[in-house]
């Protein structure tokens, strides 16, 4: 049979998380510039996130934190050949409406930059470009699922150099999950009212023992240990932040934390990668954070 | 029967399912001991300049072409479909591929993920209807084929799959789709009919 071959039908669910489907087992890694995204590229990172200042800057600058300059985004997006995201803040759909039109390929809805709406996230099924957003737990992961999100990532703690927080959130999802798949299906009602999700998500997770879209893991990785630990805790691949270029040797730390990503289930070579890496970045202890700062508690 | 899915990076658990639901035996390969005693493998889709490297590093090259030299089938999807060609047209200046089907391959030839899509294709040799529900994310196109390379199918004009004797390449990504009959084509007909 012939078909209308020339029809294209664009912004499809299907194809908006088939490209988190593509990143998966891969490193996301945040950049400045053009410069960095090269260096990102070519130490096998599969995306990069274009920023103005990495979050770790942003914690200790103060201030609003906003979406990119378009020059920014603009350059990296013609400096590299894998997919580029940006972040927006959270409820801010013109500057979503702005990164759109650069074409950039993923949006992520982000509490690193400071929210303009404290109640009403992005109306994500309006765009064609995917989003991204944070999560801590199932029931946040399913409201952002709910709004349009394409993929998830568990938050962590951003700009911390401090992986407690990204462990919490990922163990916090994978428990709940586990939690929902042993319920009885009369349960799965009062579930869906605990955790302020639509009914049918929470239904289909049941069902199906996972997320309905890819999950990464953020906030906090630094080193290669840290990516294969998010790893075996059951996400699908990592974002790293100031933890890349934050650290003594950027181009070295990139590449080791893409090879641990991949090979996480294998100690001796997360072993050899982890040699002679240089100065991790500092770090700072989540309880030294006053509450009004932890990024993690913004979105709703 | 066994068939190895190339495990770096990429959509590796959703060949391995849509094998799985074939009953054939999937194996994911992480190390190039793994790609003995496989009769197929899988490239599948992810980042073609992730998977090179990745590949790159642990000595991937050429264990993959000897293994093919002695009889192992290969179907390249998407970022798989760069990794196989002979030559790769907007590529990064170092990248490598294993340059086994005599195809040229353009990267995201399609344009950046706001222009991705889903389109029905043509695709002759399918079980039932030729008709099939192509993914193209970010996608590549085949810009050229050789002697003895088969067209299998096309959107807009575009090459979007083609066949060389055991080897399989399609730009699109059929484990995404639930519908088993391009995979089934592999086992059955590229992998069967060696």
């Amino acid at each position: 049979m012939l078909v209308a071959e020339n029809y294209r039908e664009i912004g499809t669910l299907r194809v908006k998380t088939g490209l988190a489907e593509m990143l998966k087992g891969g490193v996301i890694m945040d950049v400045v510039n053009a410069e960095q995204a090269k260096i990102a590229e070519d130490a096998g990172a599969v995306a990069v996130m274009a920023l103005e200042r990495v979050p770790a800057d942003i914690r200790a600058t103060g201030g609003v934190a906003r979406m990119a300059d378009p020059t920014i985004v603009e350059q990296v997006v013609n400096s590299v050949s894998i997919p580029v995201m940006a972040k927006c803040r959270i409820g801010h759909f013109v500057e979503a409406q702005v990164l759109q039109s650069l074409g950039v390929d993923y949006i992520d809805e982000s509490e690193v930059l400071t929210p303009v709406d404290d109640e009403h996230h992005v109306n994500k099924h309006e765009f064609t470009v995917p989003f991204v957003c944070g999560c801590r737990n199932l029931g946040e992961a399913l409201r952002r699922i709910s709004e349009g999100a394409a993929m998830v990532r568990t938050k962590g703690e951003p700009g911390t150099g401090n992986v407690v927080e990204a462990v919490r959130h990922m163990r916090t999802v994978t428990d709940e999950i586990a939690w929902l798949s042993g319920l009885r299906s009369e349960q799965l009602f009062a579930a869906a009212k605990d955790l302020q999700a639509p009914y049918e998500l929470v239904k289909w997770v049941a069902e199906n023992r996972r997320l309905p879209v890819v999950n990464f893991s953020a906030g906090g990785i630094a080193t290669p240990a840290d990516a294969a630990l998010m790893m075996q805790l059951g996400c699908d691949g990592v974002f790293v932040g100031s933890g890349i270029f934050k650290s003594g040797d950027p181009a070295a730390r990139a590449k080791a934390i893409v090879e641990a990503t991949t090979h996480f289930e294998d100690p001796e070579i997360i072993a050899r990668v982890s040699r002679n890496l240089g100065e991790a970045m500092v770090g700072i202890n989540i309880s030294d954070i006053p509450d009004a700062e932890r990024m993690q508690e913004r979105g709703w | 029967m066994r068939i190895g899915v190339l495990a770096l990076q990429g959509a590796f658990r959703e060949h391995i399912m849509m094998l799985e639901a074939l009953e054939v035996t999937a194996v994911p390969v992480r190390q190039p001991a793994q790609l003995g005693e496989l009769s197929g493998l899988i490239i599948p889709g992810g980042e073609s300049t992730a998977i090179g490297k990745l590949m790159d590093a642990y000595g991937f090259y050429d264990p993959i072409r000897q293994q093919h030299d002695a009889g192992m089938a290969i179907w390249g999807t998407c970022a798989g479909a760069i990794l196989v060609a002979h030559e790769v047209l907007d590529a990064l200046p170092d990248q490598q591929s294993l340059d086994l089907m005599d195809i040229a391959v353009r990267r995201n030839a399609f344009g950046r993920q706001v222009d991705s899509f889903e389109a029905d294709v043509d695709f002759s040799g399918l079980d039932g209807s030729d008709e099939y529900r192509g993914v193209f994310i970010r996608a590549p196109w085949i810009e050229s084929v050789g002697v003895g390379v088969e067209i299998l199918a096309r959107h807009d004009g575009e090459i979007v799959a083609a066949r060389q004797q055991d080897m399989l390449a399609t730009v699109f990504h059929p484990e995404l789709t639930g519908d088993p009959r391009v995979h089934r084509y592999f086992v059955e007909t590229i992998v069967g009919g060696r």
